[in-house]
């Protein structure tokens, strides 16, 4: 298990280096405005307009300034300074990182708390009014987009702009450590928003899972012991149904915690879907590759984490 | 009275190609500590029939009818809960294939824990000592340390006498045993038969053992019904049948079963053609389109499970006289292992 932890942390600095090198091309190679144009503001003489590129180091070739770029990200953990606001780009992405771990944890909470259960109630009667109802719905939801979904519930319930005044509107967000009231109710319609789609998709997963689980002979076992039904179906019916399940929530978590891109902005969250949103938008290539950077270490970070997880989960897998 | 009497149970089952007819007016007895075996094909009906008493086959596309009676209680219209006291604790059943019967996430020992605490509202050290005696009871080498191990990390063998010991746990008084050597290796076939015997011998258990291996039925039942399409074609006591057996299937049954001593002429002889498919079932008796010596009526209508002579029943429409001559002039080309 040890060993195998290191050979999967080597690949992923590896996979990391690569995910940087080519945001960098990505982002040299293809036009996109100048972004010592942008720093300069509107009236900026042409002479401006050169200073500050040599300044941002802009004037270098790509590979100089990539090489730079690395040597100060694995000498101090440096991501660069923001070529828009000369911003350090490692404490922006930190001081927004508490925005989006709540708008992921939240929205996983919601979307576990709605999915699960609704997958197995479907599951234990298919072809119900019931099932059919439920898995109707889970159509609509996956379908819907969530700059649909956020603006329809925020023009239904948020306080300002919504029919019914319930809950925080856009741009309330307060961190949870000022107060967890206000916290809550900023973020309740991002989460529920968020949750649509998944709690679709993990009911949908939930209960097709299930139904082929209770075709399985050790269910048939579970019966003729004598169990209860409801202990056949929570019990042995939910452990193995479910195993595929919790690792794909780890995934999904390891996504979101990057950025909840469409969600904060369409709720006006300071978080880091946000930031990189404002860093395409201004041409900032460090912050872009920050996010980038940030980004793909959750989903390398989680995607470990899911395997690992499995070998506990599933007692027949073992990592030589 | 019998244990357990099965009066003319029917079960057919929708699916998309058409209604199933699994089981066709089966009416079978069981007495206590006998062991009543089912021989037939695949597509007998004979597993149907077995997880039927324990209504595994309730499902809402099944259609069930007929009684089974066990203490003088019909298990078809008994109410789920009270069948769930029956379930496991005086019925107990095991499967085919233990690997896959074995819930593939939980410890052995948990598993058997749970059977016991399904029906007995007894401590959980007290539950796991007993479950450690099962497995000791059933052969297993140092329980205490194989009641933490998972399925996966046993021999097939291993899993069958665990899933034996899970059965024999709440010492039952019918074990239904499901084909429990088809997914053996044949050198632990032997062994998990003697097993079963030995736990029916010093439990007193009555067994009703599915199989499609005659050798099996040689070996272990006092009672024999061979199962075709859905129906019983033949019933008797072992004994009879293997001497005396009246029905054609049964004669086919019985020559396909290969024999060390028989000249090497390099055949094996199975029955000519394959099972009927269950959604048509052909008209007149259902073995006649792969029978030999199917006699004009056997075309149109189907025999009776009729007695040739008392507990010897046979669904033929040959003469009995008729059969015992055919048999007697099989025997002496084609001689059979007794």
């Amino acid at each position: 298990m040890g060993a195998y932890i290191v050979r999967r942390t080597l690949w992923a600095i590896l996979l990391l280096l690569v995910v940087s090198f080519l945001t960098f091309v990505i982002f040299n190679v293809f036009p996109s405005a100048d972004p010592a144009a942008l720093r300069a503001g509107r009236n900026a003489t042409p002479a401006l307009i050169e200073q500050i590129r040599r300044n941002l180091g802009l004037d270098k070739p790509f590979y100089t300034q990539y090489w730079i770029y690395l040597k100060g990200l694995l000498e101090h953990f440096n991501l660069g300074y923001s070529y828009y606001n000369t911003e350090s780009v490692k404490s922006e992405i930190f001081s927004r990182l508490p925005a989006t771990i709540s708008v992921t944890v939240g929205g996983f909470v919601a979307w576990m708390l709605i999915g699960i259960p609704v997958g197995i109630i479907s599951a234990i009667k298919p072809r119900s009014l019931l099932d059919r109802i439920m898995m109707g719905g889970s159509l609509v939801a996956i379908s819907a987009p969530v700059y649909f979904l956020g603006l329809v519930s925020l023009f239904l319930f948020a306080q300002g702009t919504g029919v019914l005044q319930w809950a925080g509107a856009a741009g309330s967000y307060v961190p949870i450590t000022q107060n967890p009231g206000t916290w809550f109710n900023s973020l309740i319609l991002a989460w529920l928003t968020l949750a649509a789609a998944f709690a679709a998709f993990y009911a949908r997963m939930t209960r097709g899972n299930l139904i082929e689980v209770m075709h399985e002979d050790y269910i048939r076992t579970a019966r003729a012991k004598g169990l209860r039904e409801s202990v056949v179906i929570t019990k042995h019916g939910l452990r193995a149904a479910l195993t595929p399940i919790v690792t794909m929530a780890g995934m999904d978590i390891g996504l979101l915690l990057g950025g909840a891109i469409l969600t904060e902005i369409v709720f006006n969250i300071p978080g880091i879907g946000r930031y990189a949103y404002d860093a395409i938008v201004n041409a900032d290539l460090p912050a872009i590759q920050g996010t980038v950077l940030f980004g793909a270490f959750f989903i390398v970070f989680a995607n470990l984490v899911v395997d690992i997880l499995y070998a506990f989960l599933d007692p027949r897998v073992t990592y030589g | 009275m019998a244990l357990l009497e099965i009066e003319d149970l029917h079960v057919s089952f929708k699916t998309v190609d058409g209604v199933v007819h699994a089981v066709e007016g089966v009416s079978l007895s069981l007495d206590a500590r006998k062991t009543l075996g089912i021989v037939g094909e695949s597509g007998s009906g004979k597993s149907v029939t077995a997880q039927t008493i324990l209504g595994l086959t309730r499902f809402p596309n099944a259609t069930i009818s007929g009684r089974i009676l066990f203490d003088g209680h019909d298990l078809l219209t008994m109410s789920t809960e009270h069948l769930r006291d029956v379930r496991g604790a005086r019925i107990a059943m095991i499967f085919q294939d233990p690997l896959s019967s074995l819930h593939p996430f939980f410890k052995v020992g948990h598993q058997i824990v749970e059977a016991i605490r399904a029906h007995e509202d007894v401590p959980r050290d007290l539950a796991r000592k007993r479950t450690i005696e099962a497995l000791r009871s059933v052969g297993i080498p140092s329980p205490d340390e194989r009641f933490t191990s998972f399925p996966h990390e046993m021999s097939g063998g291993m899993r069958q006498r665990v899933m034996i010991a899970m059965a024999l746990a709440l010492r039952p008084d019918i074990l239904i045993a499901d084909e429990p050597t088809t997914a053996l290796d044949v050198t632990v076939q032997a062994q998990v038969l003697e097993l079963i015997q030995a736990l029916r011998d010093d439990f007193g258990t009555a067994v009703i053992l599915i199989t499609h291996d005659l050798g099996v039925v040689a070996q272990m039942a006092d009672d024999v019904a061979v199962m075709y399409a859905g129906r019983v074609l033949e019933q008797s006591s072992r004994e009879t049948l293997f001497t005396e057996p009246e029905h054609p299937y049964t004669w086919g049954l019985l020559q396909s079963i290969p024999r060390l001593d028989a000249p090497r002429t390099g055949r094996l002889n199975p029955i000519a053609g394959s099972p009927p498919s269950l959604i048509n079932v052909p008209r007149g008796c259902t073995f006649h389109p792969r029978c030999p010596y199917a006699p004009p009526p056997a075309f149109e209508t189907e025999p009776a499970l009729a007695p040739s002579q008392p507990g010897h029943l046979v669904r033929c429409h040959l003469p009995i006289e008729e059969r015992k001559r055919l048999w007697q002039s099989l025997q002496k080309e084609h001689p059979v292992l007794r």
